[in-house]
């Protein structure tokens, strides 16, 4: 090997074979360390779901919902926006999105790295267990939505309720906060923050500065929701 | 008013209230005490119209019985034909339904499995993720894909059978999952991913998709992730069947589970319970009428639950038009669920105290939420889940659905059907003018089907 092109690297375009086909060869057909393009992607919905090899994948174009969606342990680069779902509950490896990302992204995902280098619609990280994900840009309403674990850096503003009823997940923000959600609260940053926050916007390629971001997690109120119980009145 | 009659009180002043009785006025109290609502497991304990208010009319000179010991009467289920590359086949159409580990302790996952395998029949994950034990004592195991997506991952997608998306269930349509804190052990909030201890609420909506236009997109990603091989259900809680289960065909389900309002849970508030969605009864004509309008009848197969019990039951859902049903509380039940006493090494032991702990008597308990089940089903304790030893509740179990099966087959050789798939409307009659109404069944006796 030459390190430039290897005789393994694959190509495959959208608009000559049914996404189906792809999606079988990328379950079954790869070998470790693999690069495989997919040309013409064109929107379409559920590109290279379920991945389960270390492979490097690129997407040349924009993709619809669920994009490399419970990916395991693939290092998967969309160059272009994504639709709902992008990573959704993914369990190892990475996910970059070059463009922006509709809603959910990251959802349920329990680990990995997600990248979006631009804006994240409603619901970013809902329901995370345990991934990264790093936005470039905004994160609307409702991001990080029952998080359990995990944590989600956001370069830019966020939306109404953020951190609704968060579990054990660190948020970050940078920019401004419309409103946060039921039980999320600002925490003063520690030592540990910051070098998590180093960490990640390196591996994010980001170059902010982690002294500017604020830091929102669980108040824990809601963890025990019956706390007046068994009181007799 | 015949005053002599025993039941009229005597008195004006111990006139009792119809309204505010006994039950009633205990339910305010408790809540002036307690500021909170009540909470607790299984299913509606009130009264409704139920398979029980139908009959089957056996055959007699119209209609040709079949032999009830010799004959042969097939019990054979296909589910999950439509787009399925490997549909599910099992041997009879009683499946058991999604429970959770973490709602039911480890053992009993395991004893279901068995007891699902010994019978030839599917049993179910629930919203905590799938256990090793209950793969490996599965057969065929159907994996949930639940709004919490605990423990939800693509290896046991790939482990499973066939996989159910749930949108609601029964017990509380329009509600996510609840369990409490004292059944969080270590290992369910690491499956889990929660802290240990903590009162978990789970989410009432999926995190990625919203309608049923996302939902047609989710189950192709689902298919697209395992190759188009396992069968795809939608399991639905019975409040708008006819367009829920139309909308769950049109998303592409290769199966549509209806559960009624009298579907179990572990753990629910009681206004939820016995307040929010329709008997199983209205539901099954409602999930048959939509798959007829669209005529899928079929193509896309139709599991019922919530409070099938015997196979009376059985036999009534199939023939209104089900394909399969579902059971949970009933399987309970066999392994001992309110039983007075637990089986340890042949020995019987009484729970009764362990009962009255809880403030209540076997029959009564529906504590599945505190994690104290005296007869160790709906626990995580490690000394009370010792008290049912899987072999015992497998074979139990086993034994019930081997029942109901024989029972099944009983009323349809009755009714001259080779196969139990045969049983029909016309082989019904209802009882009250509500089941008739409800299941569009004539009243016995008559040909009336009250708003037809």
């Amino acid at each position: 090997m030459d390190g430039l092109t290897r005789s393994n690297d694959l190509t495959f375009d959208l608009a000559q074979m049914p996404l189906r086909d792809v999606n079988q060869f990328l379950h079954h057909n790869v070998e470790s360390g693999q690069k495989i393009t997919i040309l013409n992607p064109d929107g379409a919905h559920n590109i290279a779901v379920g991945l389960d090899a270390p492979i490097d994948l690129d997407i040349a174009g924009h993709a619809g919902y669920y994009a490399a969606g419970m990916n395991k342990l693939a290092n998967v680069t969309i160059a272009g926006n994504v639709g709902p779902g992008v990573a959704e509950n993914m369990m190892s490896g990475r996910v970059h999105v070059r463009g922006f990302a509709s809603v959910a992204a990251g959802a349920s995902a329990h680990s990995g790295l997600l990248v979006i280098d631009g804006d994240a619609s409603l619901r970013c990280g809902i329901s995370l267990k345990g991934a990264d994900i790093v936005v470039g840009g905004n994160v609307g309403s409702f991001s990080g939505f029952m998080a359990q674990a995990g944590r989600m850096v956001v370069c830019g503003n966020a939306g109404d309720a953020l951190g609704d009823s968060l579990y054990e997940a660190i948020i970050y923000v940078r920019g401004d906060i419309k409103s946060l959600g039921a039980d999320a609260q600002l925490q003063p940053m520690t030592d540990t923050d910051y070098s998590t926050l180093e960490e990640l916007l390196t591996k994010a390629e980001l170059t902010y500065s982690p002294q500017e971001f604020k830091r929102i997690a669980s108040a824990k109120q809601l963890y025990h929701w019956n706390a007046n119980a068994h009181q007799e009145y | 008013m015949d005053l002599n009659n025993s039941s009229t009180p005597r008195s004006l002043s111990r006139e009792a209230s119809w309204g505010y009785d006994h039950r009633m006025i205990n339910y305010i109290q408790n809540a002036a005490n307690q500021g909170l609502y009540e909470i607790r497991g299984l299913g509606a304990k009130r009264q409704l119209p139920h398979f029980d208010d139908l009959v089957f009319l056996g055959a007699s000179l119209t209609r040709y019985p079949l032999e009830g010991y010799r004959e042969k009467c097939s019990t054979k289920t296909v589910l999950g034909t439509r787009y399925a590359k490997k549909p599910i086949e099992l041997d009879i159409p009683i499946t058991i339904a999604g429970m959770s580990f973490g709602s039911l302790s480890a053992h009993v996952k395991d004893a279901l499995g068995r007891a699902a395998t010994a019978a030839g029949t599917s049993t179910t994950t629930g919203d905590g993720g799938m256990t090793p034990e209950e793969r490996l004592s599965s057969k065929t195991l159907v994996y949930q894909c639940l709004p919490s997506r605990y423990g939800f991952n693509p290896d046991d997608v790939r482990k499973a059978d066939a996989i159910e998306i749930v949108i609601g269930q029964g017990a509380k349509p329009g509600g996510g999952g609840m369990l409490l804190g004292q059944k969080i052990n270590p290992r369910v909030a690491q499956m889990r991913t929660l802290p240990e201890g903590i009162d978990q609420r789970s989410a009432c909506r999926h995190p990625d998709w919203t309608g049923s236009d996302d939902l047609t997109i989710k189950i192709a990603e689902l298919r697209e992730l395992t190759d188009w091989e396992k069968p795809i259900y939608v399991k639905v809680g019975a409040s708008r069947p006819f367009n829920d289960v139309k909308l769950a065909v049109q998303s592409g389900a290769d199966v549509v589970v209806v559960d009624g309002m009298q579907g179990g849970t572990a753990a629910t508030q009681v206004v939820f319970i016995e307040h929010v969605g329709i008997p199983t009864l209205a539901a099954v004509r409602q999930a048959v009428d939509a798959l007829e309008d669209l005529n899928m009848k079929g193509k896309v197969q139709l599991i019922v639950s919530g409070g099938v019990r015997t196979g009376a039951d059985v036999a009534k859902a199939l023939a209104m038009g089900a394909d399969a049903v579902s059971i949970g509380q009933g399987t309970l039940f066999a392994m001992g669920c309110n039983q007075e006493t637990y089986l340890q090494d042949g020995t019987h032991y009484s729970a009764v105290d362990d009962y009255t702990a809880l403030g209540t008597t076997p029959g009564h308990c529906h504590h599945c939420h505190t994690g104290k089940c005296p007869v160790g089903i709906t626990t995580q304790d490690a000394m009370l889940e010792q008290r049912l030893e899987p072999q015992v509740g497998a074979q139990r179990v086993k034994n019930y659905l081997q029942t109901l099966a024989m029972e099944l087959t009983t009323i349809a050789r009755a009714c001259g059907k080779q196969n139990v798939h045969h049983l029909e409307p016309e082989d019904l009659a209802a009882l009250t003018i509500e089941a008739a109404a409800m299941a569009r069944i004539p009243l016995a006796g008559t040909n009336w089907i009250p708003g037809a």
